[in-house]
């Protein structure tokens, strides 16, 4: 097998025998990328320099001896809306085009410390809104398994990048399924941690009580070593939450017995695709074989999560959007009266077709006299979103879905209609909005040769519990070893 | 829930966007669109329930009012549209001055 080919554990080990450089694999996952990438179109910007030289940094250190991190000389992607000092941050956006970090982002600090090596930004949805990343101003990116399928959204390129192995690990931030939406449609592992256990200083903000920035890989120990690193209290995010960071490595390999597993019968209803609901029972077969006890849950207000969210998250983004005003940073437009036009005709220009489209209802829904129609009213129904979910995990420890209704669509079939789009998000969002981790993971194949995505969902902090259930279905099945060929 | 143009044209005024006409059109249909979907919310009896912010919930969080290192200016400066090397440049906003 290639390099390429392999786990971020297997390339540690391999580099720690001495059989391979941290130079040499830089340089097979930029030849990835060379010879690939103009097909998969994950990457906005690739870092070669950059990389090449904290990788002879890694191999400077471990010849001499020197303690190394745990993620040295690992090449990493990372998700276009997170602020890498010297890198541009466009977050797909004309906006952003020219935008150039001026400091690290928290994330980004940690996997420095830890030796990782930057590869590149990857493509997105503008500002993450979007289920396709083709809602980039810049690129599409296409399905490694198909390429006239989206890759998902907005993460898109971060799971293209490591699905086609042009990175062994990835970033990407879920606001509404923006991590396991992706990661299910290609083919991938994709973890959402629990709000406030990552911080979000330095991502740039979409919708601040959703937004949680999370790790893409091939399989659950590589995802458990990315959380881990990225994972723990920062003080310049004040949702950051100050609880002890478990060490999910060491227990990843426990089953754990008596696994209660909770399942929503009407997720198997209407809008369900056929095969997709066929590999999500023989996933919960798989539990059962497990000695799992499989439970019948209720989330009653399940139906209500995609308005809720439709709302709420419109509402932050018209708010952490109107920092754009083409004064202290971004796109200024040439030509215009007064200030208030300098605005208008600013965000007017620098802004795509969903991002105004968002900040529109958002600011229509926070406006006087809808205030308490529209967002009042949806913050009071995410409190009964989160009810159900804390009923339901009294009698189950997790909570099994499938991660998205059907295998990837192709490229062009939602553009024209947004709402189509939104649906996409029915499994994803209620973790968002409850602020729970959740995890989606490769169960399927369709016959068209599309990856299929099995959701599973713990209480808040409960991410140990997560990745070790989510690991007892990998050790049982093969879905996670399957690679896109890329002629 | 029927949305018309100059609803339309109101809420792109409140928030800074110029819109063309045919993105004025579009959004008439679209906005109006997903302002029926989430019509859907009104099924819910959320009578004494309170409204839930923020998923982790947290109170105030305060840190010591004590000064720590910042973005230079220069890098503070350094993305700006128009910048003298000192300030933000902006249109002029009071007359006569």
């Amino acid at each position: 097998m290639s390099l390429t080919g392999k786990t971020a554990t297997e390339l540690l080990q391999l580099q720690q025998q001495g059989d391979v450089t941290a130079v040499e694999l830089t340089q097979a996952y930029l030849d990835r990328v060379q010879k690939y990438d103009s097909q998969v179109q994950a990457y906005l910007g690739v870092d070669t320099a950059g990389a090449l030289q904290a990788a002879d940094e890694v191999d400077r250190k471990r010849k001499a001896g020197e303690s190394l991190g745990l993620l040295a000389g690992l090449p990493i992607a990372i998700k276009d809306n997170l602020c890498v000092k010297g890198w541009n941050a466009t977050c797909s956006s004309r906006m952003l085009h020219n935008f150039q970090s001026p400091y690290n982002a928290h994330v980004i600090e940690r996997l420095n410390s830890e030796d990782a090596i930057l590869l590149g930004r990857t493509n997105l949805d503008e500002f993450a809104m979007g289920s396709s990343c083709e809602n980039s101003a810049f690129q599409k990116t296409f399905n490694p398994w198909n390429l006239e399928t989206a890759p998902g959204g907005s993460s898109g390129g971060s799971a293209a990048a490591v699905a086609a192995e042009m990175a062994v690990v990835s970033l990407g931030s879920d606001t509404g399924g923006s991590i396991r939406q992706p990661a299910s449609f290609c083919g991938i592992v994709g973890l959402k941690p629990t709000y406030g256990r990552v911080s979000r200083y330095g991502l740039i903000a979409f919708a601040s009580s959703l937004d949680q920035i999370g790790p893409f890989a091939h399989n659950m120990t590589d995802a458990a070593l990315l959380f881990q690193t990225i994972s723990g209290h920062d003080g310049r995010d004040s949702t950051s939450v100050d609880a002890p960071v478990p060490d999910v490595l060491s227990t990843l390999e426990q089953p754990l017995s008596g696994l209660r597993v909770g399942v929503v019968p009407e997720h198997f209803s209407e809008g369900l695709h056929t095969e997709v609901a066929d590999a999500v029972r023989n996933a919960i077969d798989v539990y059962r074989q497990l000695g799992a006890t499989i439970t019948e849950i209720e989330l009653p207000h399940t139906r209500y999560g995609v308005a809720a969210y439709y709302v709420i998250a419109p509402c932050e983004a018209s708010s952490n959007l109107a920092r754009y005003d083409g004064v202290h940073y971004g796109h200024r437009a040439e030509n215009f009266g007064n200030l208030v036009e300098m605005y208008e005709a600013s965000r007017g220009e620098g802004f795509g077709d969903e991002v105004k489209r968002r900040i529109m209802v958002g600011t229509y829904a926070l406006s006087s006299g809808y205030y308490d129609a529209y967002y009042l009213k949806a913050m009071k129904v995410r409190r009964k979103i989160a009810a159900d979910y804390a009923t339901a995990f009294h009698n189950v420890d997790v909570i099994l879905t499938p991660t998205t209704p059907t295998p990837a669509f192709r490229l062009g079939d939602l553009v024209s209609d947004p709402l189509q789009m939104y649906l996409n998000d029915i499994y994803t969002i209620g973790a968002n909005l409850a602020g729970l981790p959740g995890i989606s993971l490769p169960c399927g194949m369709s016959s068209d040769g599309l990856p299929i995505g099995l959701q599973l969902l713990a209480p808040a902090f409960e991410e140990e519990r997560l990745l070790r259930a989510a690991r007892m279905f990998e050790k049982e099945t093969d879905w996670h070893l399957k690679r896109p060929v890329l002629e | 829930m029927q949305l018309s143009l100059s609803d339309v044209q109101k809420v792109a005024k409140l928030s800074r966007l110029k819109l063309s006409d045919e993105e004025q059109a579009r959004y008439v249909d679209q906005i109006g669109q997903i302002l029926n979907y989430v019509e859907l919310l009104n099924e819910v009896d959320t009578d004494g329930i309170e409204p839930m912010a923020h998923a982790a919930e947290l109170t105030n969080v305060f840190r010591d009012d004590v000064r720590k290192e910042s973005l230079e200016r220069s890098d503070a400066l350094s993305n700006a549209p128009k910048s003298d090397g000192k300030y933000f440049l902006v249109p002029q906003i009071l007359e006569g001055a």
